[in-house]
């Protein structure tokens, strides 16, 4: 994201209080236009108040929020530039689909010309043109979110919020619907914030995800980087599977840490930029991907361990191996498939070694 | 017993989920069809001064000769005197009046109770409920004792300088309204607040968000949805007010005109019991009409879709 663009949407410092609970604590975002932003996090992380704040249904109790520079935070839902897809759609049950989706239209007094066209038109995006007179009870799951889509697409606003947008779709039809999204996000060029508590949902559709806990934000990063380089222990374990391993620092050789950890008796090695102290407690993250089988010979070498396979999980694509350690601890490694087959067959029991560089984990503080 | 009708015995074949079934069909069978079918019958029948006060149908004319005597005497009466139609044509008018006002009052507050705290919804439908409590006869004397020239309404009015002569408002078709509506008010708030209470919320959160301003989303949104409730309150309070006897003979004076009354009067006044049945059976037809149309109706909107 360049730094010269203007934020369409920009959030200082907004909390909201319910009773003595915070639910969303000192929030600041800023969010660029053309993006797929995600608010990801467990239930009752805040993310679903955040995205009620900017639709206009709550109100923050401090702070404020612009879009495109125009403070919005007292202007009430239906007078702001911005429309939401709800997570139970919302469909209106007494009218047909094309009413539906051109009940915003008749709000903002569209002649009925042009307003039939762009009804038409949302109908032939979302792929739901046969289903104009139906009304809502008489679709299917997926018709429904199509509908509720057009619908909220129809004004052609300036920002989309969606709700858990696939949460109530079965998982096949999530995964296609979800490339659908960003695919219509893409041809539209409209800025996209959507509330997901999925972190693969998240990882697939957005340009960048706020990971969100206890009303504050974790992290803020693109998928890639929130994935491969994870600035806390929470947000390490919340996107993927990761192996966390309790160290303390021994040395630092300009980037090179060299850690001892309770787990096993061989050092550990990271590539950490910033300074450390000796001593200091911290965690050394790997990804069970980046961790490989490797010949017996040099197990005194750093970041080389020992380890007996006790449970196999076989997921097709790959298998998902959990090797434990003299000192009790298991570890976790993951192997495609393919090479499982080519090499020998790792099975249970089998004593392994372990290895993986010092640049393909992470050294984290909190 | 005769063995080829054992073997079709009805009773031998009812099971649980006939019985089921047929418990409520027996019900309306025995409580509601046959003495429909009494009225039916009396009301083709002719009044005399003799008790029962009819003539019966099959009569003896000579020894062992007998005949069967069918009088539309009553039906041709209701329709050739024109009392009787103004009193339907009233009952209607004031039953329809009643039913609007019910429903102007009893929507806002079915709404207000619907969006009131969950904590305060159970004690404010019990208010509307109290009134139960107490005999409707009772509640509709009390009201005599409110309306009457020197009552408590006109001497608190007077009390305050309002009015400088005494309200006539008892025995008044202004006192009948009051005592209709005061009494089927709960018939209206309760089926009203049911579907209310129903209606989802992030409905009215969706209009909002496509720029509907709350005046346009109830119109939009609530009003449409909240059809089933306003037409069954309507009924429930339309129906039972076409018949209604004892408030406009508490309240209402000598000019008010309704069928129940008039029935009221023809049955024990006049003693003219196959009259009274005719205007029975007339009042039945005429209240199955609206159920008749709406059904109609809803088959209608159906076939639409």
């Amino acid at each position: 994201m360049s730094l010269e663009q203007t934020p369409i949407v920009e959030i200082q410092n907004v909390s909201k209080q319910f009773g003595s609970l915070y639910a969303v604590d000192d929030i600041s975002l800023s969010i660029y236009p053309g993006e797929f932003f995600s608010l990801l996090g467990a239930s009752g992380c805040g993310k679903t108040t955040l995205l009620r704040m900017l639709a206009g249904f709550e109100t923050p109790t401090t702070g404020r929020i612009f879009i495109d520079g125009q403070d919005i935070t007292d202007l009430p839902p239906y007078k702001r530039p911005i429309n939401m897809m709800f997570q139970s759609y919302a469909l209106f049950p007494h009218m047909s689909v094309a009413d539906n989706i051109a009940f915003g239209l008749r709000q903002e007094k569209m002649p009925k010309a042009e307003r039939d066209q762009r009804v038409e038109e949302m109908m032939q995006l979302v792929q739901i043109s046969k289903l104009a007179k139906r009304k809502p009870h008489q679709l299917s799951g997926g018709q429904r979110q199509r509908v509720a889509l057009a619908r909220a697409l129809a004004k052609h606003p300036k920002i989309l919020l969606l709700d858990e947008p696939l949460g109530a779709l079965d998982k096949k039809l999530r995964e296609q619907t979800q490339f659908e999204l960003v695919n219509l996000q893409e041809r539209l060029g409209i800025t996209f914030i959507v509330v997901t508590h999925d972190q693969e949902e998240a990882m697939t559709m957005s340009s960048r995800i706020a990971l969100l806990r206890e009303g504050r934000i974790v992290q803020v990063d693109a998928p890639r980087r929130l994935y491969e380089y994870p600035n806390c222990r929470y947000s390490a374990d919340f996107i993927g599977s990761i192996n966390l391993l309790d160290a303390e620092v021994i040395s630092q050789d300009e980037d090179l840490v060299t850690l001892k950890t309770d787990a096993f008796e061989q050092p550990l090695q990271v590539y950490h930029g910033q300074p450390l102290i000796a001593e200091m407690d911290v965690t050394v993250a790997i990804r069970p991907e980046k961790i490989r089988v490797v010949n017996s010979s040099g197990t005194h070498n750093a970041n080389t361990i020992e380890g007996v396979i006790k449970e196999i999980a076989y997921l097709g694509d790959v298998s998902i191996y959990h090797v434990e350690l003299p000192s009790g601890k298991r570890i976790q490694f993951t192997q495609s498939n393919i090479q499982a087959l080519a090499e020998q067959p790792l099975t249970w029991e089998d004593k392994v070694c372990l290895s993986w560089q010092a640049d393909s984990c992470n050294l984290l503080l909190e | 017993m005769n063995p080829s009708l054992s073997g079709n015995n009805p009773l031998a074949k009812l099971s649980g989920r006939g019985l089921l079934i047929g418990a409520p069909w027996f019900w309306m069978g025995v409580f509601f069809l046959l003495p429909f079918l009494f009225i039916i019958k009396l009301s083709l029948s002719e009044a005399a001064l003799m008790q029962p006060p009819y003539l019966p149908f099959i009569r003896e004319i000579e020894d062992g000769l007998v005949t069967l005597v069918v009088n539309f005497g009553n039906y041709s009466l209701l329709f050739e005197d024109p009392l009787y139609w103004k009193a339907l044509l009233s009952s209607i008018e004031i039953a329809a009046i009643a039913t609007l006002v019910t429903l102007l009052i009893g929507y806002p507050m079915a709404y207000a109770i619907a969006k009131a705290p969950k904590a305060w919804r159970l004690p404010l439908l019990m208010l509307i409920i109290l009134p139960f409590w107490t005999s409707f006869l009772i509640r509709v004397y009390a009201w005599i004792g409110i309306l009457k020239t020197n009552g408590i309404l006109n001497d608190a009015l007077l009390g305050l300088g309002l009015i400088d002569q005494p309200l006539e408002i008892l025995y008044t078709p202004t006192a009948v309204y009051i005592g209709i509506v005061y009494s089927y008010l709960p018939f209206m708030i309760l089926p009203l607040y049911a579907t209310l209470i129903r209606l989802d919320d992030t409905l009215l959160e969706a209009a909002a968000d496509l720029g509907c301003p709350p005046w346009k989303q109830f119109l939009t949104v609530t009003l449409p949805l909240s059809l089933p409730g306003i037409i069954a309150g309507s009924m429930l309070v339309f129906i039972p007010v076409m018949g209604e006897f004892v408030i406009p003979d508490l309240l209402g004076g000598p000019n008010t005109l309704m069928i129940g009354k008039l029935m009221w009067t023809e049955f024990f006044n006049n003693k003219d019991w196959p009259l009274a049945s005719a205007l029975a059976a007339v009042l039945l037809v005429v209240l199955i009409i609206p159920f008749v149309l709406w059904q109609h109706f809803e088959k209608r909107l159906e076939m639409r879709q």
